[in-house]
C-alpha cells in the first residue's frame, strides 16, 4: 500500500517535472520529437534507479558512520558523473542508434538535476532502500510522461501559427505552463 | 573598457535566463517570492565567481579528459561553503529554498561558464564573467519572483500592494512559474530585435 501511495504521488500529484520543476532543461531541449524523449526517457529513469541506490549505500555506510554528512553534495554528484559515463559507455556498445539521437544531451544527465534531486530527496525523507528504489522508478516515470505528454504537443505546435516573438522557448514553457495546470487537477488525490 | 563590456553583458545582452536559457529549475523553483528569488541569486553568484575564479586557476593543471569531473568537484565545493552558511546565518531563506541550494551544482550556467569562458581566459575576466553571469541571474530571478508576488498575493518583497484577495493564487503556484515566464521571454525577445 505504501508503495502504491509513493508511486501515485510521484506520477501524478507531485510530478517531478511539472510540480516541483526539475529537469526543465531536457524538458525543453529533449522534446522535439517522441523517439527522442522517450529515450531520454529511458536513460534517466536507469541513470536514476542506479544512483539512488548507489548514492544511499554511500550515505548509510560512508557518510553517516564517519560522520561527513557535509560531504553530501560533493559524493553524491562524483557517484553520479561516474554513473552517467558508465551508461554511455554501455548505451555506445549496445544501441548506436539510440547514442546517436541522444547525442550531447546524454553527458547533459549528470546535470539534470532531477537525478542529484531524487537522491537527496531520498535521504532527506528517510526512505529505506526498497521504498528509495521504488521512489526512484516512479520519479522516472513521471519525469518521462511529462516529457512524453510534451513532445506530442510540441510536434503538433510545429504546424501552428504562432506569433513571432512568442516562437520557440517561450510558447514551449506557456505550454508547460497549461499542462501544469492540468497536473494541479490531481492535487489532494494523496 | 573591455572589462566593463565583458560586466555588463551578462545583465541583457546575454542574460543567462532570457537569452541563454540556461539553469531553468531554479529559475522556476524558487520564484514564488522576490526574496527567494533574489537569495537564490545572489547564492548562485557566489558559487559563479569563486568556481569561475578556481577553474581559471588551476586551468592549466587539469588534463583535457577529467576536466568535466574536476569542475563540477570544485563547483560542489563551493556550494557546499553556501550551503553551510545559509543554514547558520539565513535559516529562514535556507528552509524555503530547500533542496534548490544543494541543486546549485547541477545548475548549468555554472558549469556552462566554467567550461565556456573560465578554461579559456584569465583570472581576472573569468571572475568578471562569473559575478557578472550572476548578477544578470540574480536580476531576472528578482524581475520574475516581483511578477509572480505581486500578481499571486498582492506583495512586493513582502510589502503589501493591494488586498491579498484579489490575488490570483495561479501565480504563486506552479502554473504561474511557466507562463510568466514564457511571456518575459517573448518580451525580452521582441525587445532585443529592435
Amino acid at each position: 500500500m505504501e508503495y502504491i501511495l509513493i508511486i501515485i504521488s510521484a506520477v501524478f500529484v507531485n510530478n517531478i517535472v511539472l510540480t516541483q520543476f526539475l529537469g526543465i532543461c531536457p524538458l525543453l531541449g529533449v522534446s522535439k520529437r517522441i523517439s527522442t524523449a522517450l529515450g531520454m526517457a529511458g536513460a534517466v529513469m536507469f541513470v536514476m534507479v542506479l544512483s539512488t541506490i548507489v548514492t544511499y549505500l554511500v550515505q548509510v555506510y560512508i557518510l553517516v558512520p564517519f560522520n561527513i554528512g557535509y560531504l553530501q553534495t560533493i559524493s553524491f554528484i562524483l557517484v553520479i558523473a561516474a554513473l552517467v559515463q558508465l551508461v554511455e559507455i554501455i548505451l555506445k556498445k549496445v544501441s548506436p542508434t539510440l547514442y546517436q539521437a541522444l547525442g550531447v544531451f546524454l553527458p547533459l544527465i549528470t546535470t539534470n538535476c532531477t537525478i542529484l534531486g531524487v537522491a537527496i530527496l531520498t535521504i532527506q525523507r528517510e526512505f529505506n532502500l526498497m521504498e528509495g528504489v521504488v521512489f526512484a522508478l516512479s520519479n522516472s516515470i513521471g519525469f518521462g510522461l511529462a516529457l512524453f505528454l510534451f513532445a506530442g504537443i510540441r510536434e503538433h505546435l510545429d504546424l501552428m501559427d504562432v506569433p513571432k516573438g512568442l516562437r520557440g522557448n517561450p510558447i514551449a514553457l506557456i505550454v508547460a505552463g497549461i499542462l501544469a495546470m492540468a497536473f494541479m487537477g490531481f492535487s489532494g488525490m494523496v | 573598457m573591455n572589462q566593463w563590456n565583458n560586466f555588463t553583458k551578462g545583465l541583457l545582452k546575454e542574460n543567462p535566463t532570457f537569452v541563454l536559457v540556461l539553469g531553468m529549475c531554479p529559475t522556476l523553483g524558487v520564484t514564488s517570492s522576490a526574496i527567494n528569488g533574489l537569495g537564490m541569486g545572489l547564492a548562485t553568484t557566489f558559487v559563479l565567481a569563486m568556481s569561475n575564479l578556481f577553474v581559471s586557476m588551476v586551468k592549466d593543471v587539469i588534463p583535457d579528459k577529467v576536466r568535466i569531473p574536476s569542475y563540477i568537484v570544485i563547483i560542489a565545493a563551493f556550494v557546499t561553503v553556501v550551503e553551510l552558511c545559509m543554514q547558520a546565518y539565513t535559516p529562514g531563506l535556507f528552509n524555503s529554498l530547500g533542496l534548490f541550494i544543494p541543486l546549485i551544482v547541477v545548475n548549468c550556467i555554472v558549469l556552462g561558464r566554467a567550461e565556456a569562458f573560465a578554461s579559456k581566459n584569465g583570472i581576472i575576466s573569468s571572475t568578471i564573467d562569473g559575478l557578472s553571469m550572476g548578477l544578470g541571474f540574480s536580476l531576472s530571478l528578482t524581475v520574475l519572483g516581483s511578477i509572480r508576488e505581486f500578481l499571486g498575493s498582492g506583495r512586493i518583497f513582502g510589502i503589501s500592494v493591494y488586498p491579498e484577495d484579489y490575488g490570483m493564487l495561479l501565480f504563486v503556484l506552479a502554473p504561474g512559474a511557466f507562463l510568466v515566464l514564457g511571456f518575459l521571454m517573448a518580451i525580452v525577445n521582441k525587445i532585443n530585435k529592435v
